[in-house]
C-alpha cells in the first residue's frame, strides 16, 4: 500500500490514490491535461527504437470485466508500442468466473508483478475499489454508467486537431473557447457523456446535453455550469461546432420504453438534418455505432466525421497515459 | 452491601419533565430513590459514582438495531452488538427479525431472548410480520406476542402487499403493539443503491427516488384509516428510518388526524447527505439511503416539531470483505450504536439548539413508549435501574477500530462528537465504564 494514505476529515474520508491513477476527469487539473496531451504529441513524433525503451520491462495489466474492442485495443497496442509487458484478465476466461472478488483479483495482479491496472468494469466506482485496495496505478477504461475519462481526453484531442485555429500539443483554460459541443442520446447511461461533460467546459467549451427525458434526466444539470440540457435537437445543432452522437445502450434500458422510429426521427443525425443545422460541424461518436439509429451511415463517413480520428487518437493519449501511470521515460522528461 | 449511588449528577428524566441537581439510589435493579444532593449521603452501597459535571439520564432505548444472531455471527453476535450498545449509553435495544433463519416462530424468539447469548443490556425483539419475511403469510402474532414480541416488522423489507398490510395491522392492533414498516416500494427501486438525485446521475447510479419511500407510507396510513373505520380497532403503525420529507408531511398530516402513527430517524439521516458517498464509499450505503440536504433538513425539521417521535439507529453490521466491494454490490448497512448519542447531541442540541431534554426524549422514553416498555424509559422510583451518565461537554472523535461491535463498518470513522459516555447502568449492574 506504498503510495496511499488515507485520513479523515470529520466524517467524509479523503483517499490518496496512487500517483498516475485517472479514476475520473474530475482528478485532472487543465495543467495535467496539457501535460497529456503534449507527451501524446511528443510520443507520436518520437523514433520507434526511443519510444519502446521508455516502458520496456515493466508490467502492465489489463483487467476486463466487459467486452471491448476500441479501448481494450488501443491501451494494449499503447503498452506494447512502448516496450511494457501486457496481460490481459477477462471475466470470462479468470478466477472472477470462479466467484473472486475485484478486490482479490487485484492484489493477485499485484503480486504477480502488475504495477498498473486498466481497469473496464460493468459498476460505477469499481476502479476506486480497485484503486483503493492495491495502491496501484489504475486507469479508468469504462465503469458502468460513471466514466471513461480516456475517451474524454482523446475526444478533447480530436476537437483541438480538427476544430481551426487550435492547438492539439497543449491546452489551457481557453482552448475550446467559443466551442459548443452538443451530446446527444443515451446520456442517462454514457459514462463518454459525463467525462466529456466535466472536460470539455475546463477548457472552455460549452456542453449542450440533448436527448428524451428517460435517456437524460434533468439531474444531469449536476454535471455542472459548463452544462446545459436542449430537448430539440436541431435547435442544439444549430449552435454547435460539434456533434457527439452516443449509441442507445439497449442492454441497460431496463423497463425504459423507447419507441425508436419516434427517436430516429427526432434525434438522428443524418445528411440531411446536418447539412440544414450545421453543415460544418464536426461529427463524433465514440463507438460502437449502431448505423441507422443514432446516426446516419453517410454521416459516419462523410467529410464531417472525425470517428476514424478519434479511434486513432485513442491510441496515442492512452500512450501518454500509461507513461504518466507508470511515472516512466519519465513523463515529465517526455514533455520537455 | 450491594447498590449504587451516584451523586451530585445533573438528572435529566424527561418522561418526569426533571433537569434539575439529584442523587440517584439503586438497589435490586431498581431505582430506590431520587433525592436532592447529599439527601443520600448515608446509604449504604457497594459503589458510589461521582457524576459530579454530568448528565444521569434514563438509559438509551433503540428500537431498531440488527444483530445478525443466528446465522450472520461473522458479523456480529448478541454479545458484540450489546456491548457496542452499552459503550453507547443505550440500556435496551430491539432486535430485527431479518437473521438467518428469519426469527418468525416462537422457538427462534426464545432461543434469542434467551440469557445464553449473552446480551450485556436489556434485548427485546420484534419478530417477522411474515413468514420468512416473505410478506405471505402472517406469522403466529398472538404466540409471539406471548412469549415477548414487542411489536412486528419485516424489517429489511417492506409488507407490500395491501391485504398482508393490513392484516397484519389489525392482528397487532388486538395485542396492542406495532407494525414497524420499512417503507420503500421495491417496484422502485429495483438496481438502486443510492438516493435519487445530481450525486447519483454525476457517480452512475441508479437512485432510489423519495416516492419510493412515501408511496408506502402514504398506502399504509389509508389502511390505518380503513380499519379504524372498520374495524373499531386502533391499529399502531410505526415507520422506520424515515428519511424524506415527503414521508414526513403524510406522517405529520396522519398524526393531525389523529391516527395512531409512530416514526424514527437515524443519526445518519439527520447528520449526512448523498454527497457523503464521496468516492463510492461503501460505509456510506444504506436503504433508505442518505438523501439530499433538503430532506436531510425536513427531517431536521420533523424531530424539532415532534413529527418525528424518537431516534433508532438501524445499527446493521457487515464484514469488512463485504463492504469492500463494488458499490452496487456491497451490502447496505452502517453500525450505529456507538455514535447515536455522540451525533445526536453534536448535531440536533450544539447545530439545532434542541434542548437535552428533548434529545434524551427521543433516545429513552419515547422509544421505550413506543413498544410499550413498562418500568423502563424514565428515572421513576420502582424502575428498572437503567441509567446513562455522560459529559454532556466533551468533546471527542470517534475511531471505528475501537467499536465493540465486530464491524467496523461506519462513515463516522474520525467524525467528531459531542458527549461522552462515561457509564452505562442495565438493571443496576455497570455494564460499561469508559
Amino acid at each position: 500500500m506504498a503510495s496511499m494514505t488515507q485520513e479523515s476529515q470529520g466524517s467524509k474520508k479523503i483517499f490518496h490514490y496512487a500517483p498516475g491513477s485517472l479514476l475520473s476527469v474530475a482528478d485532472l487539473s487543465v495543467a495535467d491535461v496539457s501535460a497529456i496531451l503534449t507527451v501524446t504529441t511528443r510520443l507520436e513524433q518520437m523514433p520507434h527504437a526511443q519510444r519502446v525503451a521508455l516502458l520496456a520491462g515493466r508490467r502492465i495489466a489489463l483487467l476486463f470485466y466487459e467486452s471491448s474492442t476500441r479501448t481494450r485495443t488501443s491501451f494494449e497496442l499503447a503498452a506494447k508500442s512502448l516496450g511494457a509487458t501486457t496481460t490481459l484478465v477477462s471475466d470470462k476466461s479468470s478466477s472472477i468466473e470462479k466467484g473472486e472478488s475485484l478486490k482479490d483479483t487485484g492484489l493477485t495482479l499485484r503480486a504477480l508483478g502488475a504495477e498498473c491496472v486498466i481497469l473496464r468494469h460493468p459498476s460505477s466506482g469499481a476502479p476506486f475499489v480497485l484503486a483503493r485496495e492495491t495502491g496501484l496505478p489504475v486507469l479508468n477504461a469504462g465503469d458502468g454508467m460513471h466514466e471513461h475519462p480516456s475517451q474524454a481526453l482523446l475526444d478533447a484531442r480530436t476537437m483541438l486537431m480538427r476544430l481551426p485555429g487550435r492547438n492539439a500539443a497543449k491546452a489551457n483554460a481557453k482552448s475550446l473557447d467559443g466551442v459548443t459541443v452538443v451530446i446527444t442520446g443515451d446520456i442517462l447511461h454514457s459514462r463518454v457523456a459525463r467525462s466529456n461533460a466535466l472536460l470539455l467546459p475546463q477548457l472552455g467549451a460549452k456542453v449542450l446535453l440533448c436527448g428524451p427525458e428517460q435517456l437524460l434526466p434533468e439531474t444531469a444539470l449536476g454535471l455542472g455550469s459548463g452544462v446545459e440540457i436542449v430537448r430539440d435537437f436541431d435547435a442544439a445543432l444549430r449552435r454547435s461546432q460539434v456533434a457527439m452522437m452516443l449509441r442507445i445502450q439497449k442492454e441497460r434500458l431496463a423497463g425504459l420504453e423507447l419507441d425508436l422510429a419516434d427517436y430516429i426521427a427526432r434525434y438522428q443525425l443524418n445528411g440531411e438534418r446536418l447539412a440544414a443545422q450545421a453543415p460544418d460541424a464536426l461529427v463524433m461518436h465514440p463507438g460502437p455505432m449502431i448505423r441507422g439509429l443514432e446516426i446516419a451511415g453517410d454521416v459516419a463517413d462523410g467529410p464531417n466525421s472525425a470517428i476514424e480520428l478519434q479511434v486513432s487518437n485513442g491510441l496515442s493519449v492512452r500512450s501518454a497515459l500509461l507513461l504518466r501511470a507508470l511515472n516512466a521515460g519519465g513523463f515529465e522528461s517526455v514533455t520537455v | 452491601m450491594s447498590g449504587i449511588l451516584i451523586l451530585n449528577g445533573r438528572v435529566i428524566d424527561p418522561a418526569n419533565g426533571l433537569d434539575e441537581a439529584r442523587d440517584l439510589l439503586l438497589c435490586d435493579g431498581k431505582i430506590a430513590a431520587i433525592e436532592k444532593p447529599g439527601s443520600l449521603k448515608n446509604a449504604e452501597v457497594a459503589e458510589t459514582i461521582d457524576a459530579s459535571g454530568l448528565v444521569v439520564a434514563p438509559g438509551l432505548v433503540d428500537v431498531h438495531v440488527h444483530l445478525r444472531e443466528p446465522g450472520q455471527t461473522y458479523k456480529e453476535t448478541i454479545a458484540t452488538g450489546t456491548a457496542a450498545a452499552a459503550a453507547g449509553g443505550f440500556t435496551t435495544v430491539v432486535a430485527m427479525p431479518n437473521t438467518i433463519p428469519v426469527n418468525d416462530s416462537v422457538a427462534g424468539l426464545e432461543w434469542m431472548l434467551a440469557p445464553e447469548r449473552g446480551s450485556v443490556v436489556k434485548l427485546f425483539a420484534m419478530p417477522a410480520a411474515t413468514m420468512g419475511s416473505m410478506g405471505a403469510t402472517l406469522t403466529d402474532f398472538a404466540a409471539l406476542h406471548k412469549a415477548g414480541a414487542v411489536g412486528f416488522t419485516d424489517d429489511g423489507k417492506p409488507i407490500l402487499e395491501d391485504a398482508i398490510m393490513r392484516e397484519a395491522l389489525v392482528a397487532a392492533a388486538r395485542l396492542g403493539v406495532p407494525v414497524s414498516q420499512h417503507a420503500e416500494d421495491t417496484h422502485l427501486t429495483g438496481g438502486c443503491s443510492m438516493n435519487y438525485g445530481t450525486v447519483a446521475f454525476r457517480l452512475g447510479l441508479r437512485g432510489m427516488t423519495v416516492e419510493a419511500e412515501s408511496r408506502i407510507v402514504e398506502r399504509d396510513i389509508r389502511l390505518l384509516q380503513e380499519i379504524e373505520n372498520s374495524e373499531g380497532l386502533r391499529p399502531h403503525l410505526h415507520v422506520q428510518h424515515v428519511s424524506t420529507g415527503r414521508a414526513l408531511d403524510a406522517i405529520r398530516e396522519a398524526k393531525a388526524q389523529g391516527l395512531h402513527v409512530t416514526c424514527e430517524a437515524a443519526p445518519h439521516h439527520f447528520t449526512l447527505t448523498d454527497e457523503a458517498i464521496g468516492d463510492y464509499d461503501t460505509n456510506a450505503k444504506m436503504n433508505p439511503p442518505l438523501r439530499a440536504e433538503v430532506d436531510r433538513q425536513a427531517v431536521l425539521a420533523g424531530l424539532a416539531d415532534g413529527t418525528v417521535d424518537c431516534i433508532a439507529t438501524d445499527h446493521a453490521p457487515h464484514a469488512a470483505h463485504e463492504k469492500e466491494q463494488e458499490f452496487e454490490r456491497a451490502p447496505n448497512g452502517i453500525t450505529g450504536l456507538e455514535t447515536a448519542l455522540g451525533l445526536a447531541l453534536r448535531v440536533l442540541h450544539r447545530g439545532q439548539g434542541l434542548s437535552l431534554s428533548k434529545i434524551l426524549a427521543l433516545m429513552s422514553a419515547a422509544p421505550a413508549g413506543i413498544v410499550s416498555l413498562s418500568g423502563r424509559g424514565s428515572l421513576s422510583v420502582g424502575s428498572f435501574a437503567d441509567i446513562v451518565i455522560f459529559d454532556p461537554a466533551a468533546s471527542w472523535s470517534f475511531a471505528a477500530k475501537q467499536s465493540r461491535s465486530k464491524s467496523k463498518n461506519t462513515p463516522f470513522d474520525g467524525a467528531p462528537m459531542l458527549g461522552r459516555v462515561h457509564a452505562t447502568i442495565s438493571e443496576g449492574r455497570i455494564v460499561f465504564r469508559q
